[in-house]
């Protein structure tokens, strides 16, 4: 068997930056085929505006009014909660999206390529992220409407994209490894009404972890979700504290992820199978 | 050098043996056609040759590199139509093209002609920026056929090209396959159970059955084989593979639904 110029399998470690340059432009290219079909239809973010509305507007405007003893406004504590939220529920059924596309055959085609599976799970994390952007733009306009005291410094707006495009990777990898793993729909939705409810309570998104009681407390410390809202509740709002400071929620997300994207590439190829 | 070559390649699926030591040589340059009932193991062997599954035991090699040990050199040599939609209906036929020319690092100075080149060769030209769910079953086959040429693979792949598709549209893909071939040398592998598909394109045909080859040869020896007056391809394959019905594993509820859904989205 000899190389016949038609592209060698790459090994040693003179080729190590050529295939991490491959892996970042291959991920890219899986995002932008993302994008680009957000950009033909992009019906499904309007759709995704009407939860977080209804969260803002009655449950928070209501519940605000109901003992309160926190700082600041209870809108003020609520809008990072929602802005979470809402990147949570995009993300974490985005792993359906893998298995719709095995039935196609997308997904065959897309493996016989000469593409690294962490670029599949990555493009496919910051595709997400890409969604979740829209969020950002639409509960700020949310917030204003309802009176959130908005921190419109542009560092802070800067660091909030990235903290949700983060927030949206890691569940959105966490929902591929899961439907890589169940690989029906059926069982995939199934399983994914049943975890959204638990993240999103057993967090910080709507009250302080301090007011759980203990047992909670501990699975909210391990939840992804709570250092997403902790670091938007840092950044988002005129005043706001983040509670176990941004380079800790940065870091847990970083590392939860990466721990996903891994899993995920191993993982890949199963769904084929 | 044959271009593709299997040596007892095997693949277990729990307790079905899909592929049973299966043996073949494909030469550079030819039109190899693998017939055989469902559920005998063709698109398994498939995806053993473009590196989705891995063989339970046996090797096979493609384009000269091991499925095994040189899997990301044969994805490089190799385009894959698998017998699914494959095309991503809410993209243009442009974009379609354009995603997998950047994933098969095609260099950006050359995108825009090849893309333009496999579009007019499919004579898909008028349509590449519609979106492919306004297309045909012939359209949307002819486009997966050019974006799996892009790349100029040595090996095509094609899992039953024309399931489900009308006459004129399966007469359109099989032009298209035949000039493939006659103009860029391209080897071409495809399985099919329609035995016009295989008379018509290949130049030898391999009948598959349980998973073994069952016989090798041109359509035209095969059916000499047969030792029988006007002995069509038909005969042949119901001669090799005529007793599937009572077949165990063979065309399984989920290979039939997914076959009928791929039928119904290109019809």
């Amino acid at each position: 068997m000899t190389p016949d110029g038609h592209g060698a399998p790459h090994a040693g470690w003179a080729d190590v930056p050529y295939a991490i340059a491959a892996f970042v432009r291959k991920t890219f290219v899986i995002a932008e085929l993302e994008a680009r079909k957000l950009r033909h239809d992009p019906t499904e973010l309007f759709m995704r505006a009407v939860q977080p509305t209804l969260w803002l507007l009655v449950f928070g405007q209501v519940f605000g009014k109901y003992r309160w003893h926190g700082e600041g406004s209870y809108l003020d504590f609520l809008a990072p909660g929602i802005l979470a939220q809402s990147v949570l529920f995009i993300a974490i059924f985005y792993g359906i999206t893998i298995i719709w596309e095995r039935d196609l055959g997308l997904v065959h085609k897309m493996l016989v390529t000469p593409t690294p599976r962490s670029a599949l799970v990555l493009g496919k994390a910051l595709s997400a992220g890409v969604r979740a952007i829209s969020q950002v733009v639409l509960i700020f306009i949310i917030s204003l409407i309802v009176g959130v005291h908005i921190n419109w410094n542009p560092l802070h707006l800067l660091a909030i994209v990235l903290i949700v495009v983060l927030g949206a990777a890691c569940f959105s990898t966490f929902s591929l490894v899961i439907a890589c793993l169940v690989k029906t729909r059926e069982r995939f939705m199934g399983i994914g009404q049943l975890m959204t409810m638990p993240l999103f309570f057993a967090s910080n998104a709507i009250y302080p972890i301090e007011i759980m009681p203990n047992w909670l407390k501990v699975v909210a410390r391990v939840n992804p979700l709570t250092y997403q809202v902790d670091a938007l509740r840092g950044l988002m709002v005129v005043g706001g504290v983040s509670h176990y400071s941004i380079a800790l929620d940065l870091g847990m997300l970083l590392g939860i992820t990466t721990v996903f994207v891994l899993l995920g590439s191993r993982l890949y190829r199963n769904v084929v199978g | 050098m044959p271009i593709i070559e299997t040596t007892a390649l095997t693949r277990r699926f729990a307790d079905v043996l899909a592929v049973d030591d299966f043996n073949i040589s494909v030469d550079e340059g030819e039109v190899f056609g693998l017939l055989g009932p469902n559920g005998a193991g063709k698109t398994t062997v498939i995806k053993m040759l473009v590196t989705l599954l891995v063989p339970t035991s046996g090797e096979a090699a493609v384009a000269g590199w091991s499925i095994r040990r040189g899997a990301a050199a044969v994805r490089r040599n190799v385009g894959y139509v698998p017998q699914m939609l494959s095309a991503d209906g809410q993209l243009s036929g442009y974009e379609n093209l354009l995603i997998f020319a950047k994933l098969y690092d095609i260099p950006r100075r050359e995108r825009r002609q090849r893309i333009n080149e496999a579009l007019t060769f499919m004579g898909l030209g008028d349509v590449a920026n519609s979106l492919v769910r306004t297309y045909s079953g012939g359209m949307i086959r002819r486009l997966e056929i050019a974006q799996s040429m892009l790349h100029h693979p040595r090996v095509l792949f094609l899992d039953e090209p024309t399931v489900g598709l009308d006459p004129s549209a399966r007469r359109a893909v099989w032009e298209r396959i035949a000039e493939l071939q006659e103009r860029l040398g391209m080897t071409i592998f495809l399985t099919t159970h329609m035995m016009e598909e295989a008379d018509s394109l290949c130049r030898r045909v391999a009948i598959m059955h349980r998973g073994r080859v069952a016989a090798l040869d041109t359509p035209a020896a095969l059916k000499a084989s047969l030792d029988r007056e006007g002995a069509t391809l038909d005969d042949v394959f119901i001669h090799y593979a005529g007793d599937s019905l009572a077949a165990v594993g063979g065309g399984s509820y989920r290979d039939t639904r997914r076959a009928r859904r791929t039928a119904r989205r290109l019809g």
